[in-house]
């Protein structure tokens, strides 16, 4: 049996919950830190990729399933042919990233000439701002250009952003951008 | 990339400029330091001793902004000592086409010109063609008017002695980096190079890579192992969402966004469909109107049909020669005529440059909308500093995100591997996935277009938009949409195939014009089939050659070839021309290794190649790589220009000073200072390990903020000298357009430059900062000191080469 070193931490880590090592033939549990399997123990495991440089690489989230859902731990991946486990700094940080007391949480609203923010609820923002893009869309629409041809479009909205998105997050964002008749669509790709 | 992140292992030599690699993409040095363990050698080229610098065998400085010089100067080294790899040349370039006789360079401008419209004819450097329409060529090379002797003659005029009173690096280091460098020109040798927006932030940003992709070429290092053109790509999907089109110009699979002149499909189509009359020349692009159409019936599904031009109608058309790009949208919202504003997942109040103007014109909006993990500085603009809020009248609607692994979904990096994530803990507090948000602001927009007075609603009543499971969005059901679907029952005779209504399409050479395909994006078509999710793919073993192209390991476009151009990686008769890191071979039957650029058979010879074959360069419409590039704004060949901001009257060079096609601007925010005894310091922006891009994904975290807590200036020890600046001291840093505080950092890493005489010195800054976090709102961001002007081509602003000065507070 070929043992990656994926495999191996789980076989191991089935060891230390009292099953018998059989493709090892040694015997890791006394060595395991309790640090490990309390990072596993009530664990579900996801993979991802770092949100941060392009590089791709690979790191596991070990996610709690017992207490409140959140990340107990996040590592670079030893199964990930590119980065083979390793991380930078900002990728061995993705931890706090997640888990942050700066994250916005709540929809906010900011009324014209107001010194502070107020928190509204999502229906009433995504309605507000559906109402907002008709009325600049529908006031700014020019079906035709200055030469007479057909253009179809809203000079009156812009939009920037956004490589933070997933690709398929990426291709319905377009989609419906230019359904509107945006043309002024952009992103961190052009600077 | 041309390549990706593992092969660079299988270098012999690797060329990092324009990038700071060990900083910014760390990871990618486990291949650089593998490559170096076989033998490589590494150089390292920066106005900085960087990170990277310090792992090198070989530094060399040079002042920022003066690349073309540099690698000018290499072409000219290449040529007189014969480097260049004649075979690969002369079969894979267009160093033999002959160009027309309207072709020329005088006094720094080509043929062309129009000094009041700031453009080029460009009809000026088209090539010569024979009877049947096919470029004339001189394999040769010898033709004085050929591609080939054009090169020699444009570069004679870059002697070392010049190009070192331009970059300010010494003769003996360039000459050391060129000899270097120039040695992969031997067969069965490759070199890379590893470049970032240390060369795209500049007036002359694409024509540095041109120049680079040049000396490729005349190494012949394009589609080898170890070889290639290498964009490191700083966002983790900046890759992606360029593939799929968040720009202006482009719709998903690099199609034109049609122009206003463009008044049907079939004129579209038309258009931007090229036309060979080369029949060895594969001219992918001949299949345009397959994607186009193909993609028409992703975003419309059945509401798109031949009845209804498939829709194109309800798109919108840009003016023909007019740009849509980032300077130019912030020019017109400073001037007001923007209302409505989305920043979706970006922080341009500190991201664009000449971020002062940017934030100014915030307040000219009617709303805005942003949508982040952060309460960043766009959002908060109307309170950030000098912002009197009571006087700004913008709505903001600030919408919350959550994080890459509390949602599913793909990303591409930057060596176009589409890798899919997976959710862990479920999104934070009240925030949501941008793809639900998305999904969310669709449907109340149809809902709100439902009523029949509105105007022109088809387009937003009749785009698909089914791609939620259970009211919640699925990743899976647009992954599927991306890649394509058959909509009818459909046989392809000559391929021995037949496809059932429903099926996911195997790859692009199945998609038609017809609308019996759907595909949202022609060049993902291929990652998501009957046989799976292929971005989902973990399997850790190799191709049959050996060099860590891992074929099942996730997919990258196109079809799952991991190293493009590959073609070019074998001699006439198949042969790889690197036998110990070989990309494809011929068998005598079918190729084998990576997928090759087509299955067609080896050339056989050049002057009577196989029938069967085609040329290497199947994007181009002659199949050769462009050594001579006449579609380029500014000019065929690159030439060396000043940046718009500089330290010196003169371009040593040539007679004009700047690139007559850049991108200005003209209002009061986009001041320029060039040879202005206020700005003596030429300065540079760039980035620390410990933070990303505007620093917004890494300032709110305490780890990462207590490793880096304060923007900074660099400076050498003989300007902090002058200056009399300690290390470590608060001080000033002012431009045409801004200013900020930040910290001194007096090192050995940057020295003065002796520039034609004079001593020029350069500082740099970190733009990782912004007001809103550190919570003492005076880390500022470098962005306020930078100039809004462009490149031609890109319309990227010049942010790495502007005047400065530093003084003490």
């Amino acid at each position: 049996m070929k043992v990656t070193r994926r495999k191996f931490m789980q076989i191991s880590g089935a060891s230390a919950a009292g099953l018998a090592v059989s493709g090892l033939g040694f015997d890791l549990s006394p060595v395991r830190s309790h640090a490990q399997m309390l990072k596993t123990k009530h664990a579900k495991e996801t993979t991802t990729i770092c949100c941060y440089c392009a590089v791709g690489c690979g790191a596991i989230v070990q996610t709690d399933m017992k207490g409140d859902g959140r990340v107990i731990n996040i590592e670079g991946d030893p199964d990930h042919v590119i980065n083979r486990g390793s991380l930078c700094s900002k990728g061995a940080a993705l931890f706090q990233l997640g888990e942050n007391e700066n994250r916005l949480l709540e929809p906010m609203y900011r009324a014209p000439k107001a010194k502070k923010w107020k928190q509204v609820s999502w229906d009433w923002a995504l309605t507000q701002i559906a109402k907002r893009v008709k009325k600049t869309r529908d006031a700014t629409f020019a079906r035709k250009n200055d030469k007479g041809q057909v253009v179809n479009r809203t000079t009156g909205i812009v939009s920037v952003g956004s490589a933070a998105l997933d690709n398929e997050e990426c291709w319905i964002y377009q989609a419906l951008m230019r359904a509107l008749g945006l043309v002024y669509i952009e992103h961190q790709a052009r600077i | 990339m041309t390549n990706h992140w593992i092969d660079i292992g299988n270098s012999d030599c690797i060329l990092i400029m324009g990038s700071n690699a060990a900083e910014n993409h760390p990871i990618s040095f486990k291949y650089v330091v593998k490559a170096m363990e076989n033998g490589a050698t590494l150089i390292s080229v920066d106005p900085r001793f960087t990170r990277t610098s310090s792992m090198a065998d070989i530094y060399a400085p040079l002042r920022s902004g003066t690349d073309i010089a540099f690698l000018g100067g290499m072409i000219k080294y290449i040529l007189d000592n014969n480097l260049y790899n004649k075979d690969y040349v002369r079969a894979y370039t267009n160093a033999p086409f002959i160009v027309g006789n309207a072709y020329g360079f005088k006094d720094g401008l080509f043929s062309g010109y129009n000094r009041s419209a700031r453009k080029y004819d460009k009809s000026k450097w088209a090539f010569e063609m024979d009877k049947k329409g096919v470029p004339k060529m001189d394999r040769d090379l010898e033709n004085p008017g050929s591609v080939f002797q054009l090169l020699k003659k444009h570069y004679s005029r870059y002697d070392t002695r010049l190009v070192s009173q331009i970059t300010g690096t010494p003769e003996a280091d360039l000459v050391k980096v060129y000899k270097t460098y120039a040695a992969t020109g031997a067969t069965g040798k490759a070199a890379t190079i590893m470049y970032a927006m240390g060369w795209t932030q500049h007036t002359v940003g694409t024509q540095n890579i041109r120049t680079m992709a040049i000396i490729q070429l005349l190494l012949g290092n394009i589609g080898m192992a170890g070889g290639g053109v290498n964009a490191l790509r700083g966002e983790s999907n900046v890759q992606g969402s360029t593939d799929h089109c968040l720009l202006w110009h482009i719709w998903p699979g690099y199609l034109k966004t049609p122009r206003a002149s463009n008044v049907s499909l079939a004129a579209y189509n038309r258009k931007w469909t090229p036309q060979s009359k080369d029949p060895i020349s594969a001219n992918w692009w001949q299949n345009y109107p397959k994607y186009s159409v193909s993609m028409l019936k992703s975003f419309f599904g059945e509401n798109a049909g031949k009845r209804n031009d498939f829709g194109y109608d309800w798109l919108p058309k840009v003016d023909d020669g007019k740009a849509y790009s980032w300077l130019d949208l912030f020019d017109e919202m400073y001037k007001g005529t923007i209302k409505g504003f989305f920043a979706w997942g970006q922080n341009p109040a500190c991201s664009g440059a000449n971020a002062g103007k940017n934030r100014k014109a915030m307040a000219n909006l009617d709303w805005m909308v942003n949508v982040n993990l952060f309460d960043n500085e766009t959002g908060s603009f109307w309170r950030g500093p000098g912002m009197n809020p009571s006087a700004i009248k913008t709505e903001v609607f600030m919408l919350p995100a959550c994080v890459s692994f509390e949602k599913e979904g793909s990303i591409t990096n930057s060596g176009r591997w589409m890798q899919w994530r997976y959710e862990g803990p479920k999104p934070l507090g009240n925030s949501k996935s941008d793809g639900d948000i998305i999904m969310e602001l669709g449907s109340k927009l149809k809902e709100v277009y439902k009523n029949k007075g509105s105007v022109f609603r088809e387009p937003i009543l009749n785009l698909k938009w089914d791609y939620t499971t259970n009211g919640m969005y699925d990743a899976h059901k647009v992954a599927k949409e991306i890649n394509g679907y058959f909509l009818k029952d459909v046989d392809f005779p000559k391929k021995k195939k037949s496809f059932k209504k429903g099926q996911l399409v195997p790859s692009f050479a199945y998609l038609r014009a017809d609308g019996s395909t759907s595909s949202g994006n022609w060049l993902y078509c291929n990652s998501y089939t009957e046989k799976g999710n292929m971005a989902a793919r973990r399997s850790q073993k190799d191709a049959v050659n050996k060099i860590g192209l891992y074929p099942k390991f996730s997919w990258c476009w196109p079809v799952n070839r991991r190293i493009i151009y590959n073609r070019a990686s074998v001699d006439l008769k198949g042969q790889p021309l690197d036998k110990n890191h070989w990309v494809i071979k011929w068998d005598g039957k079918k190729w084998i290794g990576d997928v090759p650029d087509g299955g067609w058979p080896p050339l056989g010879s050049l002057e009577k190649p196989n029938p069967k074959s085609k040329w290497a360069f199947i994007m181009r419409k002659h199949g050769h790589a462009q050594i001579f590039g006449p579609g380029r704004a500014d000019g065929p060949f690159p030439e060396h220009y000043e940046p718009q901001e500089c330290p010196i009257e003169k371009n040593p060079m040539n007679k004009e000073r700047m690139n007559p096609t850049a991108a200005v601007y003209g209002t009061d925010a986009d001041a320029y200072a060039t040879c202005d005894p206020r700005y003596p310091l030429v300065g540079t922006t760039y980035r620390v390990v410990e933070h990303w891009q505007t620093g917004l994904m890494t300032r709110p975290q305490p780890w990462l903020l207590e490793m880096q807590p304060q923007v900074f200036v660099e400076m050498s020890e003989e300007l902090a000298r002058l200056k009399r600046i300690k290390n470590g001291e608060r001080v000033f840093a002012t431009s045409a357009r801004g200013s900020l505080e930040c910290t001194a950092i007096v090192t050995k890493r940057f020295k003065p430059f002796k520039i034609g005489g004079n001593i020029v010195h350069q500082v740099g800054f970190p733009w990782c900062f912004g007001w809103r976090w550190p919570e003492s709102g005076k880390e500022e961001s470098a962005n306020l000191l930078t100039p809004s002007v462009g490149d031609p081509n890109t319309r990227i602003p010049e942010t790495k080469a502007f005047m400065c000065n530093v003084s003490k507070l």
